[in-house]
Parts: structure tokens; sequence; C-alpha cells
């Protein structure tokens, strides 16, 4: 596979296309960082990448599930790259049941990948469809339009937890 | 029609450089015989910054290896070789664009040129005005006057000024083709209008502007004309003079010059009537405890050590364009420009913005492809060594004109080929096909 092909797989270029999650636009505005349903939080953030002014705006929501807290849903709203919007559209069907651990320790090996400069292997167990984007990491210039998704759902996770913790203190 | 011929060179029957000549010119650029990805590189970002002639590479060179020094200061032999070498690098520079010797300043760039008149209109506004220096200063009521399809370099300057002083910042909108609406402009323009600044040829649009016209409104109300020849100035024969324009600013790494060093033109008395902006040594006369005098320009506007060895770069560049011949050189790329916008609107899905084919454009196309982002694009393209510039070009408020929040960018130089052209044209042909976007959505 050429290195250009690497880059834009087809798994990649058909979440570009299709867009999973990428519908915040058509839902309401939602209060974040306050306890939604249950023991849950919502998170909302916005993140731009002034060099090529790829943004997005993504909400996570955060709910019971059995065992402990989990990723409920992920919307987002966004402009941008393939790479840009396929890696928020695998993010968003991914996290929903994974707890925030869990979540946080896979936003933290995507970007110890990225930034890697194609020298780590990427956990395909852990990254599912992500791991399709492991070639960005040869691409120094890409790898923001990569972590764009990534870095506002660590954000928002964290926001939609403090509302939980805001939750707990009530 | 703004193509001023400047006397010295403005032999009427002059031609295109043909790809022969093309072909010559190119062994004296090293970094052109490089591949990236196994192919050939294809360097279409000369509107970002140019390369450098052998020429240029050994003027800095020997500058450093024979008269390295510090310029007008010290009596030492290797001082006056290398003020010498400082001043003739200003002369030189200051005939590439018509213009005296001490009407050009150096400056680090356009930019750095561009915030020096800005910061320097604000210091008189805040009283830093000796004499005549007054009709420099800006208060609530005053009007800058901008364009749509301004660089950030000559925008935010205004911007911040306006809100230093109180004074208001205008603009003359563009049409949807990306001309500036000149109606707009005859309405814009006031007794209030205190500044107008304006890019000669837009960084987006490869189009050139009516400088003649812009000028002949400003000097009906009287407000001072600021030209950013940026993009300017590397691909046309100029001449502020015969522009008439108050000031003009350039960048040295976009003319086949080095980083780091550009210049300010501004007409004689005005730059002496002006408050300095950036202070301090080799700009003065006699400094007290109490306060300083300042040296007349170009001195007066260049505290602290300068960019000697740039500057004496940049002459060569000014020299080695010389050589070739502007004219020859401008209507070369004014072909390879309509090379590019004929071949890229010919492809389904690709929209050039500014002039279309057959109208006036210098040799740089910026363009958008339907259903992939500029981004997509360029990586696209670099992997067939083919490099060209993509984003917003530090052009936002033009690109939410045109609706788009990025583009594709190709440009042009005396050593682009007529087949590097084709070679861009036939890559961004196969984009849609690769990113598997349907015909569906022609434009967006």
């Amino acid at each position: 596979m050429s290195g250009l092909d690497s880059l834009y797989q087809q798994l990649i270029l058909e979440h570009s296309k299709t867009r999973s999650g990428g519908d915040l636009a058509k839902l309401p505005a939602a209060a974040t960082g306050t306890p939604g349903p249950g023991q849950g939080g919502t998170g909302q953030s916005h993140q731009l990448n002034p060099i090529c002014g790829d943004e997005i705006t993504l909400r996570l929501s955060l709910g019971t599930d059995g065992d402990g807290q989990a990723v409920t849903e992920i919307h987002w709203d966004g402009d941008g790259c393939a790479i840009s919007m396929a890696s928020a559209s695998i993010l968003s069907e991914m996290a929903p049941g994974m707890s925030p651990t869990s979540l946080r320790h896979t936003i933290d090996h995507f970007r110890e990948l990225m930034r890697s400069r194609g020298k780590l292997e990427a956990d395909e167990e852990l990254l599912q469809d992500a791991a399709a984007l492991a070639g960005v990491a040869k691409y120094p210039a890409r790898v923001k339009c990569a972590m764009l998704a990534w870095v506002a759902a660590e954000d928002a996770l964290r926001q939609a937890e403090a509302g939980q913790g805001v939750s707990q203190a009530l | 029609m703004t193509m001023v011929s400047t006397p010295a060179r403005g032999d009427a029957q002059v031609s295109a450089l043909d790809d022969d000549e093309v072909r010559r010119i190119r062994n004296d650029f090293p970094v052109l015989e490089q591949e990236i990805n196994g192919k050939p590189l294809v360097y279409l970002d000369s509107g970002a910054t140019s390369q450098n002639p052998r020429s240029v590479l050994e003027a800095e060179q020997e500058f450093y290896e024979q008269r390295n020094s510090a310029v007008h200061r010290g009596a030492h032999h290797l001082a006056v070789e290398a003020t010498d070498a400082f001043e003739e690098a200003r002369a030189t520079v200051a005939r590439f664009v018509g213009v005296q010797d001490d009407e050009l300043i150096w400056t680090a760039n356009a930019t750095a040129g561009l915030n020096l008149l800005a910061y320097s209109f604000s210091n008189a506004s805040v009283g830093r005005a000796a004499g005549d220096a007054g009709r420099f200063a800006l208060k609530p009521g005053d009007e800058v006057l901008v364009t749509e399809m301004e660089h950030h370099a000559n925008l935010i300057p205004w911007q911040e000024l306006c809100r230093r002083t109180g004074a208001s910042l205008k603009y003359i909108p563009l049409d949807d083709a990306g001309a500036l609406r000149l109606e707009e402009a005859a309405r814009l323009m006031t007794a209030r209008t205190r500044i107008l600044a304006f890019t000669h040829t837009s960084n987006v649009l490869g189009n050139i502007n009516p400088v003649d016209v812009l000028v002949r409104m400003a000097r009906e109300v009287g407000a001072l004309v600021v030209l950013d020849a940026c993009q300017s100035a590397p691909h046309l024969p100029l001449d502020f003079k015969a522009l008439d324009v108050d000031f003009a600013v350039f960048s040295g790494h976009k003319m086949l010059g080095p980083t780091g060093i550009g210049a300010v033109y501004g007409r004689s008395e005005l730059l002496n009537a002006m408050p300095p902006f950036l202070t301090g040594g080799s700009m003065i006369t006699t400094v007290t405890m109490e306060e300083a005098h300042y040296l007349p320009a170009p001195q007066r506007f260049e505290a602290g050590t300068q960019a000697i060895s740039q500057a004496v770069a940049l002459a060569a560049a000014a020299n080695y364009l010389s050589e070739t011949g502007m004219h020859r050189i401008a209507l070369r790329e004014a072909e390879l420009g309509q090379r590019l916008v004929t071949g890229l609107s010919a492809i389904d899905g690709v929209r050039v913005l500014g002039p279309g084919p057959g109208e006036e454009r210098t040799g740089l196309a910026a363009f958008d492809v339907a259903g992939v982002h500029a981004h997509d694009v360029g990586q696209y393209l670099d992997d067939l060594g083919i490099a060209v510039r993509v984003g917003h070009h530090c052009a936002q408020p033009l690109h939410r004109r045109l609706g788009l929040s990025a583009s594709t960018r190709a440009s042009t130089y005396l050593y682009t080929t007529s087949e590097e052209v084709d070679l861009l044209v036939e890559a961004v042909a196969q984009i849609r096909p690769y990113f598997g976007v349907t015909a569906a959505g022609a434009t967006s």
C-alpha cells in the first residue's frame, strides 16, 4: 500500500462521508457540566486548528451502565479534512459504553500513537476502527487533524465528570 | 493595466521567457533539483516563499566570509566595507522599485513594514508629533479604508491602530467574483478617510487591483495611500513613483531573497515627518538622559543592528530579476496563470477563485475542489511531489466572502515550467475520483 493509500484507507474515506455522530447541529442545545438523568453529566467542547481552520464542537454524555458510569452518547458538528472528520466519526461510534477511565486510556494511547512518527504499533484491540488512522502518524502535519475530536472528547469528558461531581455533592 | 514600465526598462518589444530559458534558469536553483517521494519536486508555492538562485546564496556567504562587520559605526576597514555593501544593497533594491535610496527602509518583511507604518501613525496620534507629524495623527471620526481581500498583515495592524486611536476601519467590499466594488470604493472614500491601504495583487485571487483608480480617489479626499506590494514586487515590473503611492511594503523571501529582510518605501517628505517606531541605537543624532533627536530616514526607522547580509543577498536577488527582465517574467507568469486557470476550471467540481480564463491574472490560482477539503487536496499533491499551499492563506475574510473556509493555491515563478503546471492540472483532475466524490454537487 502506498503512503497515501495507507493514510486514506477505505474505512477512513467512508467515515469521512458518513460522519457518525455528526448530527449535533440538529439537536437542541443541552445544559453542560450539569447532572443529566440518573448519575450522568454532559460536557461540550469546541476545538479549532488555527493552521488549517478545521473545527469541531463535540458533546459527550455520561450515564450509568450496570457496573458504573459510562459514555452514553457523543454528538458533534464540524468542518474539516477527511482525516479530522473520519476521526470524529470513528470516535463517536466506539466511545459509547466505555467507562471514563477506559475512554481516557484509549485517548492516551491514540495520542501516543499519533505522536510516534510511525514508530509505535497500534493496539488494535483497544483502538478498534481508529487503528486505521495509524498511518497519520507518518505525516506530522496531519496529526492535529486526527487528534481534533479526541482532544474535544477529553475536554468534554472532564466537564461531564465535573457535572457529576456537582451531582454527588448535592 | 497597472503593469507600469520604468523609463529605464520600458522597452516596447519584450517577449515572455520561453521554456528553454526557464530550463536554463532552473539550473541556478539548487533546491529544485531534488525528488520528493521518488518524484521530481514540482514547486508551486512561490507565493508563500520563493527559492534562491546560487548568486543570492553566494552573496550572503561572500559577505560573511569577506566583509562581515557592523554598519554605520566603527572606523575600521571591515566596517567601511560592510557599510558600503549595505548601502549599495539599499540603492540596488530602491532602483528595482523605482525610488530614491533614502526612501527605502529595511524591515524584517512586509508584515513588519505595515506594523512600522501603523505604529508610527499610532505614535503621531498620541502626541509624538514633531512639526508636520500631526497629519499622521488619527482620532475618533477618522477612517482607515482597506479592502475585503487583504492578507491579515494588511488588516490587523489597521484594526489595532483604529482600536488605539478611536478611528474607524472601513473596507471596500468584493463582488461575487472577488473583484473590488469600485462604486462602493467611491462611496466609502470621504473627507474622513485618512489612510487607504490595499494590496496590489491578491495572494489568493491572483488579480491585479487598479492602483491608478484607487490612488486618484484617495488623492481627491487627501488620504495617504499604503500599497501592499508583497505579491507584486516579485512578479511585476514596479515603479512606486509612477504608481504614485505614498507608502509600499514588500518581502525579500518572496522575490528570490532570504527570509528576514523586506522593505518599506515612503515618500521622503513623509518619512522625515513621521515619528519613529522602534527606537534605540543607530537612529539618533544626540541623546541626553531626558530625550533624543532622530536621524532622517532611512536610519530614523532602522534602530539596532540590521539584517545586513540578508540585505546584501536581497540586492543580489533584485539583480538576478533585473537581468532576467521583470517584463519578461511578468509576461511569462501571465501565460502560466492562464494555463492554470484554464486547465483547472475545465475540471469537473473545481472552482478557481478570482479572475476567469482570459481575464488578467498573475501566475497564481487558488481553487476549491468540491467535496474534498483543501488539506486532503494538498496531501494528494504532495504524494506526487507537487508542493502547493492549503488553508486560508492568511485571508479569512476573503474566503468567508467566497463561501469557503479554505482553498488550495498553486503559484508560479520564473523557474516554473509549463509541464509543471500541466502536471498539477492532471493531478487535480484525479482527486475527486481518488476520494470517491461523485459528480453530484459540482461546486460548493
